[in-house]
């Protein structure tokens, strides 16, 4: 007797336990329980995107060629080209054989070039090969800068509980969920966008042309240098050619901060400011070259070209013929910094949100009617113990809602499958039970020995079944993206609630009846 | 109440009619996913799909698909939803040799021009979808991999527990009811999707917990049962546990069901997935997984006329022994 208030005191705790979690009373009141709701349900946008990373290594590869090269001509090397065919190879080729061994030294001593690749080849010819534990360290590091790039972009867009996360197994993708979004397009845009900015001086330009701006170079490209392009402000919808070195002194790194302004004519222009050490390279750059038109470069395009009037240290403008929206963005943008490499977009879905609104009337009403047939046929069936197996079947779907709500899971479309499912293992493991005692009354015992002998045989089944599901919703889970993982979380966790009601709760309720009668000599069942 | 009282069918007789059929079954599913091909969701097979509804009730399904003519690729239109939703779902497949990236929703954007171009009245985009072809050749391989894994993960299970050739008594089943259902859903033109997967998986668990019962009866009626032939033993634990085989297989079809008619267009191939797999899991479990065992267990030879119906005496000294297999206590009664 003392035994069975325990068991129902046990009993009121884990409804106690699981009521708190559902219904926790520091929540505020815009927000009841703590099961949140999957886009699917509550509408929005998700996006898988990629990480380019081979980008990032190609960009370490053709930096590090530079470099080389500026210490050849340095050094006065003549002879060698040197090119970046693919993303971790930087191939030398033409090294004259008297400078060979000189080379070599050289080589070995660039720091870049000596520690992240692998040196290979003879006189005359050298490949560079990045090596593998280098490549994997700048992958590694292109995704975790783009995460939190990403992180920043998405949180200047102002949504409410936005998700940013690695997904998939190849190491190189971003889940991005942002609820309440219907239109992806601006999003698309703003996140992936590289952003970086580069200010260069010009040393030629602008040229209607790149032919003509290169005719003072018979046609070449002068080394160090790169043509970049951008829209001709006298001339709307031409283009303008200039010629700047490769390697920008100040980029996106140096900036604290950017913000949408007006420029002098009260257009919009975004106006930066320096970081510290940014305001020293850019006084530098700009004493430096008083008088000389200088290129604020943004993703390889020229946005504006202003004259150094004097020394500027800490801010400047960009700015050009821009919609308040574009210069909202572009501030959005520096302000989150450049991504170390190119995104592409794997996938995208958008839920409306009629549809996600229409889910959850169907899924409630799919769960309640579901319920409700069950319900009806146990109480007809089983009489007075289909009460019983009812008030297990409600308890496990209260313990399953505390679990999802502990475990911060979130409920998706699926998940509310797994709760109809949760409902029929919940009668399935009544039912198992309920029909052994039958048998047992059959052959003679009586009610309280029946329950007794019915729970002892069906338990090690119970268990059985149990961990054959729980193996079946384990891999599931494991292979789940998204809502199918809703559906194995709900599983695994209706499964395991379902052992405690369905053996704890159900015959510790026989128990308690049974225990209010005398020398009970029938039951209903 | 009681559905089935103390009945004596015999099942394992009927074994052979019983593979004919679902042989049959599955063998014409195999036939039409031959000519047919694997019908892949744009989740596996990438492409795009766009939900629009219409403000305007006359707008028909042919309507929209004259509207997207223009529009490049294989266009498949249907209903979405009740007709009284008005709304159409139009899914086109990944173009070949597009890579990924900003391209990836050219298709939603010509199928919105094209719409919009065809003067049909307002509409809005209910859903959109888009798949590349990176992301589904992974799940493909990630969803393969996880059934393979479960069923595998099962069997070890069952072996441990019970013994090898039960494990492939129900292995095989799970296999069947995999086969079977697949079968249903290329019949009624249901695509894979994750979901579909997901009602895969979840059957597997399904099949399994029945097969699960029945063998543990056969276990525990093997120890009073002694002298009876496998086959017998069989056909008594199946029939001692049909009433619950059948009740659960009902109960859990009902809410099924309910999912299935109220649980909304998104989940209606899930639940479509599960309404097969239940019959067929609660089928295979009686034909196929047990009769499976006693041929393994025998080595394929085993006698098809088997005596129709034990005595009623003879059933009531088993019940009230059986009672008796594991606890010393209840060995009284069956003595009484």
């Amino acid at each position: 007797m003392k035994n069975l208030h325990w068991k129902l005191l046990t009993i009121l705790a884990v409804l106690a336990i699981a009521a708190w979690a559902i219904w926790p009373p520091y929540d505020t009141p815009t927000r009841r329980g703590k099961v949140s709701l999957g886009l699917d349900l509550k509408g929005g946008v998700q996006l898988v995107l990629r990480v380019k990373t081979d980008e990032a290594l190609t960009y370490t590869s053709e930096d590090a060629a530079e470099r080389l090269r500026l210490a050849l001509r340095e050094k006065n090397f003549a002879g060698p080209t040197i090119t970046v065919p693919g993303p971790t190879r930087i191939v030398v080729a033409g090294v004259p054989p008297a400078t060979d061994s000189a080379f070599r030294a050289l080589a070995d001593d660039q720091s870049a070039l000596a520690t992240q690749y692998q040196r290979s080849g003879s006189a005359g010819g050298y490949t560079f090969e990045m090596r593998p534990a280098t490549a994997q360290t700048l992958r590694t590091q292109a995704v975790e800068q783009a995460l939190e790039t990403v992180e920043r972009r998405v949180n200047a867009l102002g949504v409410a509980e936005p998700v940013v996360a690695p997904y998939g197994a190849s190491g190189d993708q971003i889940l991005v969920q942002l609820p309440g979004v219907s239109d992806p397009e601006q999003v698309k845009r703003l996140i992936g966008t590289t952003a970086l900015l580069e200010l260069k001086i010009v040393e030629s330009g602008p040229s209607p042309s790149q032919e003509a701006l290169l005719q003072q170079y018979n046609g070449q490209v002068p080394p160090e240098m790169e043509v970049v392009s951008g829209a001709d402000r006298q001339n709307p919808g031409s283009q303008s050619f200039y010629l700047v070195k490769h390697i920008a002194p100040i980029t996106g790194r140096d900036l604290s901060t950017a913000r949408a302004s007006m420029d002098e004519n009260n257009l919009p222009a975004v106006s930066f400011t320096m970081n510290r050490a940014g305001a020293v390279k850019f006084g530098k750059l700009t004493s430096d070259n008083i008088g000389k038109p200088m290129a604020v470069i943004l993703d390889r395009r020229v946005e504006t070209v202003a004259t150094i009037q004097g020394r500027i240290t800490d801010n400047g403008q960009i700015f050009g013929s821009f919609t308040s929206q574009e210069v909202a963005d572009m501030a959005t943008l520096l302000r989150s910094g450049a991504l170390p490499a190119g995104l592409t977009y794997l996938e995208e879905r958008t839920v409306g949100p009629t549809l996600g609104a229409d889910s959850i009337r169907a899924g409630v009403i799919a769960s309640l009617g579901g319920l409700a047939l069950v319900a009806v046929f146990m109480l007809v069936y089983y009489k007075l113990a289909g009460i019983n197996a009812i008030v297990s079947v409600v308890l496990n779907l209260v313990i399953l809602l505390a679990f999802m709500a502990g475990a911060g899971a979130v409920m998706t479309l699926p998940g509310v499958a797994g709760f109809i499912l949760t409902i029929g293992m919940g009668v399935d493991s009544n039912v198992l039970i309920f029909e052994r005692i039958k048998e047992e009354l059959l052959s003679g015992k009586g009610p309280r020995a029946a329950v007794q002998a019915g729970f002892d045989r069906v338990f090690w089944t119970i268990v059985d079944t149990h961990i054959a599901s729980l193996v079946a919703a384990a891999f599931l889970f494991q292979f789940g993206t998204g809502p199918i993982r809703g559906f194995a979380t709900t599983l695994v966790f209706g499964l395991l609630s379902n052992v405690f009601t369905a053996v704890f709760v159900s015959r510790t309720l026989f128990e308690f009846i049974l225990s209010r009668r005398e020398q009970p000599q029938t039951m209903s069942i | 109440m009681q559905i089935f009282h103390n009945t004596h069918y015999d099942f394992i007789k009927w074994r052979w009619h019983a593979m004919a059929l679902s042989a049959a079954i599955i063998v014409a599913g195999i036939v039409m996913i031959a000519q047919r091909g694997l019908p892949l969701g744009i989740d596996f097979s990438g492409g795009t799909i766009v939900v629009y509804h219409f403000e305007n009730k006359t707008v028909t399904e042919d309507a929209v698909r004259k509207a997207i003519e223009s529009v490049p690729g294989e266009k498949v239109v249907q209903q979405y939803g009740k007709p009284e939703d008005h709304s159409y779902s139009i899914r086109l497949p990944q173009v070949q040799g597009r890579e990924e990236g900003f391209s990836l929703e050219e298709d939603a954007r010509k199928l919105e021009a094209a719409v919009k171009a065809a003067n049909l009245g307002a509409f809005n985009q209910i859903s959109r979808d888009v798949v590349g072809p990176a992301i589904g050749k992974d799940l493909q391989q990630k969803g393969l991999w996880a059934t393979l894994f479960s069923i595998l993960g099962i069997t070890a299970y069952i072996a441990l527990r019970f013994r090898l050739t039960f494990a492939i008594g129900a292995i095989t089943a799970t296999f069947h009811d995999i086969l079977v259902t697949l079968a249903f859903l290329v019949f009624f033109h249901y695509d894979l999707s994750l979901n579909v997967i997901a009602a895969l998986l979840t059957i597997t668990g399904y099949s399994v917990n029945d097969t699960i019962v029945i063998f543990d009866r056969v276990r525990e009626n093997q120890h009073t049962m002694r002298r009876e032939e496998l086959e017998k033993v069989v056909n008594e634990s199946v029939n001692q546990t049909l009433g619950r085989t059948l009740i659960t297989a009902g109960t859990t079809f009902l809410s099924v069901l309910a999912l299935y008619l109220f649980g909304g267009e998104v989940l209606e191939g899930f639940a479509f997935t599960m309404l097969v797999g239940i019959i067929s899991g609660t089928y295979s479990t009686i034909f196929i997984a047990a009769a499976i065992a006693i041929m393994m267990s025998r080595g394929g030879t085993g006698s098809a006329a088997a005596p129709a119906a034990a005595s009623p005496s003879a059933t009531s000294a088993g019940a009230s022994s059986r009672a008796g297999s594991r606890r010393g206590a209840a060995r009284k009664a069956s003595v009484r």
